[in-house]
């Protein structure tokens, strides 16, 4: 990563996590509200996303409405095994993120599919693979309201 | 559901707009349909909450914020419809859900994740979801994440 961010930069980050319109030439409209050049926007959204700092610029989709389904699991994984169980986990295409985290319950991945009923297949697979126990813990309610990192 | 015209779309979207004067126009030539055709039915998407938004995605590790505590909760079932839309509300939690417990392994039913610049902020953070949940919680834990595995996202193939 390179120098330190600007304040425009921060601004980006901060102000253009959500609402980018839809029009011929969003960019200059986001710049606007920015008090920025178009180009020079385009370029520092290019650069943030060059350095790492923003993941990507684009639409987020929320994975079930798209038709699909998603599910946390956990499982306890003994250490000795970690990461040949966490390889044999990722290599499953449905399995969009997993963290290791300090508890019993050591091995925390989010099974997504477009199809809802692999995400039962392949927390089955990865149990007879594993020969460990995977708990489902499915969303029941959503209490998200939103959230903004500030840079 | 969404048509083919919808999954080209999403597929030529979903890891980065075109950064150029005109990115649903370049969008539109990738996926071979009219640019209004495109911008409406993006519109579409985002009034059906299909899109949740669209802007920058920003990469919380790189900007600093290397903490990131899930904080989970024995909360009465009684008291959990309430409380939990209070903690979703909190500028500092990026997501609440209610999920079922695992006894005896597991006894928690609310999650709340909690990020910060280090762990004494999560700590400090947690203490207030504590406070806001008072007598309702009867016990709680921070699980810290130790090391990412994995992280790719759910990609929708064209």
């Amino acid at each position: 990563m390179s120098a330190a961010l600007d304040t425009v930069d921060r601004r980006i980050i901060n102000d253009m996590q959500g609402g980018f319109p839809i029009c011929e030439r969003p960019f200059a409209v986001a710049a606007e509200a920015l008090d920025l050049d178009e180009d020079d926007l385009i370029a520092r959204i290019g650069r943030l996303v060059d350095e790492g700092r923003l993941s990507r610029f684009a639409p987020m989709f929320n994975a079930e409405r798209l038709g699909g389904a998603v599910c946390l699991c956990a499982m306890a994984v003994p250490e000795a095994r970690f990461d040949a169980v966490a390889e044999q986990v990722n290599a499953h295409g449905e399995v969009a993120h997993n963290y290791a985290r300090a508890h019993a319950l050591n091995m925390w991945f989010v099974l997504a599919s477009e199809d809802p009923a692999r995400i039962d297949q392949v927390a089955a697979e990865i149990a007879a693979e594993t020969g460990l126990e995977v708990y489902p813990m499915p969303k029941l309610d959503e209490f998200y309201i939103g959230f903004k990192v500030e840079a | 559901m969404l048509d083919d015209l919808d999954r080209r779309i999403v597929a030529a979207t979903q890891a980065g707009l075109p950064l150029v004067t005109r990115p649903y126009h370049a969008v539109a030539e990738a996926v071979g349909a009219p640019p209004e055709e495109v911008m409406a039915r993006l519109r579409r998407m985002l009034d059906a909450g299909i899109v949740r938004r669209i802007g920058a995605v920003p990469n919380h590790y790189a900007l600093g914020w290397t903490a990131n505590g899930m904080s989970v909760w024995d909360v009465d079932d009684r008291a959990v419809a309430a409380l939990g839309p209070r903690i979703g509300a909190l500028e500092f939690v990026s997501h609440c859900y209610r999920r079922p417990r695992h006894r005896p392994h597991w006894p928690y039913n609310l999650f709340a994740m909690v990020h910060g610049r280090a762990r004494d902020e999560v700590d400090a953070k947690v203490a207030t979801i504590a406070e806001k949940l008072g007598a309702a919680a009867r016990g709680h834990e921070v699980l810290y994440s130790t090391r990412i595995l994995k992280k790719t996202g759910l990609r929708i193939a064209a």
